[in-house]
């Protein structure tokens, strides 16, 4: 079937491209929109790698066609820095975490560990260590071993609980 | 791989989605959740030359917890059905099954019609439908519906016995009541290699215990995994039904499943492991539900 255009809202921002209905929505944020952190490990599902969020709760872009996210608003790890005063970048409190905490090493998992771990603090803002490997078990790592993204995640979340 | 390319079809309406899917035939697939169908789209597996997708027509989306039982649009998705207010309150069997399926990102976008009409035979809304005895509602073309309850509905592997021009609307499980009669508890309990991997074997169980003496007056058991489609075990449970739900009892009615499987061997285990599985998980599903009944018949009696 012929492009369509999709429209929708991305880290905040208005944006449109065209696209087969079969281009996954992980395709077109990386090839249509150059938002390039979105990873394509397994394309089927498993990995956890293309996890972005879509309407605040974490999908796999992977099995999501571009012309459903039409109208819909998407975050990926784009859209998790932020820009202080003086315009430099601000790490999200996760962001800064995984970095304090080595909880990434090749990186090619952590855009989708972080909006997952996202949407895990944001309905669990106090999470034992159990929930968190529950939480993200959908998430495949091959080089950490896990443990520090766990450090990581129980590190932003107290946090983000500080006043 | 990348998926086939196919014609997309996005109806607003339930009537249009029906028409569009009678006028494209067997080479169309209805779209919900995706979680099944992409996967397999990627691999080329499925190459359906149309996608008629679900996702916006509203009226599938519902979920709601009633006096006597739960209601789901088609397109209610599971993440959402999980999050009911009371939901596990009423029936454990339904909070645990949904938590057993996949990781969130899965739920947040899996559906509950969308996996009873794929029909894996390892899924666990199938084995949630029949021991509840729920049902679903159908819609054919030309505005034609139909109610299918749980005994008639799987047929196969992977194969309901919905036409091939209907879509399934709603699902309706009856919800156990606790009443001045009896309590209930139920529990669903899997074993999979990975935590969120399909089962390799599982078993949804629920029992009703009588006030006056603790015996059961209801016994569900539905098992996943280990046959063709998702199956009641109705020898165990006849086994179970006017007796103590004593850990002997227990014992037997797990044994007794095995007259109701037919496990294959694959890659993840072989017939002779689901088999013992199989009694393991049912063991396991039938022992939180006695507690979780005899529980609830300690606080009716307290309160």
């Amino acid at each position: 079937m012929a492009e369509q255009r999709v429209e929708l809202t991305v880290n905040g921002a208005p944006r449109a491209a065209e696209a087969e209905p079969r281009m996954t929505l992980a395709d077109f944020l990386r090839e249509r929109l150059g938002l390039t952190g979105t990873h394509l490990g397994c394309e089927h599902g498993v990995c956890g790698a293309c996890t972005v969020l879509m309407d605040a709760r974490s999908v796999r872009s992977c099995l999501l066609f571009a012309v459903q996210a039409d109208g819909h608003e998407i975050t990926t790890v784009e859209g998790l820095v932020s820009h202080g005063p003086d315009g430099a970048e601000v790490l999200d409190p996760l962001q800064a975490a995984f970095h304090e905490e080595h909880a990434l090493q090749c990186g090619f998992c952590t855009p989708g560990f972080l909006l997952a771990a996202r949407e895990l603090l944001a309905s669990d803002p106090d999470p034992t260590e159990a929930s968190v490997r529950d939480g993200l078990s959908g998430n495949l790592c091959r080089c950490t071993g896990y443990q520090n993204i766990v450090d990581a995640v129980l590190l932003a979340a107290s946090r983000r609980r500080e006043p | 791989m990348k998926p086939a390319a196919f014609d997309y079809l996005a109806p607003r309406t339930l009537d249009e989605a029906a028409a569009w899917l009678s006028e494209r035939g067997d080479d169309a697939k209805v779209l919900a959740g995706g979680q099944s169908l992409v996967p397999m789209m990627a691999f080329r597996l499925a190459t359906p030359s149309a996608l008629i997708d679900l996702n916006r027509v509203g009226s599938l989306e519902h979920a709601r917890v009633e006096d006597s039982s739960l209601v789901c649009g088609a397109l209610a998705r599971e993440s959402t059905v999980a999050a009911l207010p009371g939901l596990r309150e009423r029936c454990a069997m339904i909070a645990e099954g949904i938590g057993l399926i996949g990781h969130t990102a899965i739920r947040n976008r899996g559906t509950v019609g969308g996996s009873l009409a794929h029909a894996d035979p390892a899924a666990e809304w199938p084995a949630l439908l029949l021991a509840l005895d729920g049902e679903v509602d159908v819609a054919g073309p030309s505005g034609a519906a139909r109610t299918i309850p749980a005994e008639d509905l799987f047929e196969t592997y992977f194969t309901t016995s919905l036409a091939p021009d209907e879509i399934l609307t709603e699902v309706r499980l009856p919800l156990p009541a606790s009443s001045d009669g009896s309590a209930v508890g139920s529990a669903f309990v899997e074993f999979a290699q990975r935590h969120g991997d399909f089962a390799i074997a599982g078993a949804a169980a629920m029992l009703s215990l009588r006030t006056a003496d603790a015996t059961v007056s209801d016994a569900r058991i539905a098992l996943i995994g280990v046959r063709d489609t998702a199956v009641r075990a109705r020898a165990a449970e006849t086994l179970l039904s006017g007796g103590a739900a004593s850990d002997g009892a227990l014992d037997e009615a797990a044994q007794a499943v095995d007259g109701e499987i037919d496990p294959v061997s694959d890659v993840h285990a072989s017939s002779g492991f689901r088999r013992h599985l199989a009694k393991v998980v049912t063991r396991r599903a039938l022992a939180l539900a006695r507690d979780r009944a005899a529980a609830a018949l300690e606080a009716g009696r307290r309160g």
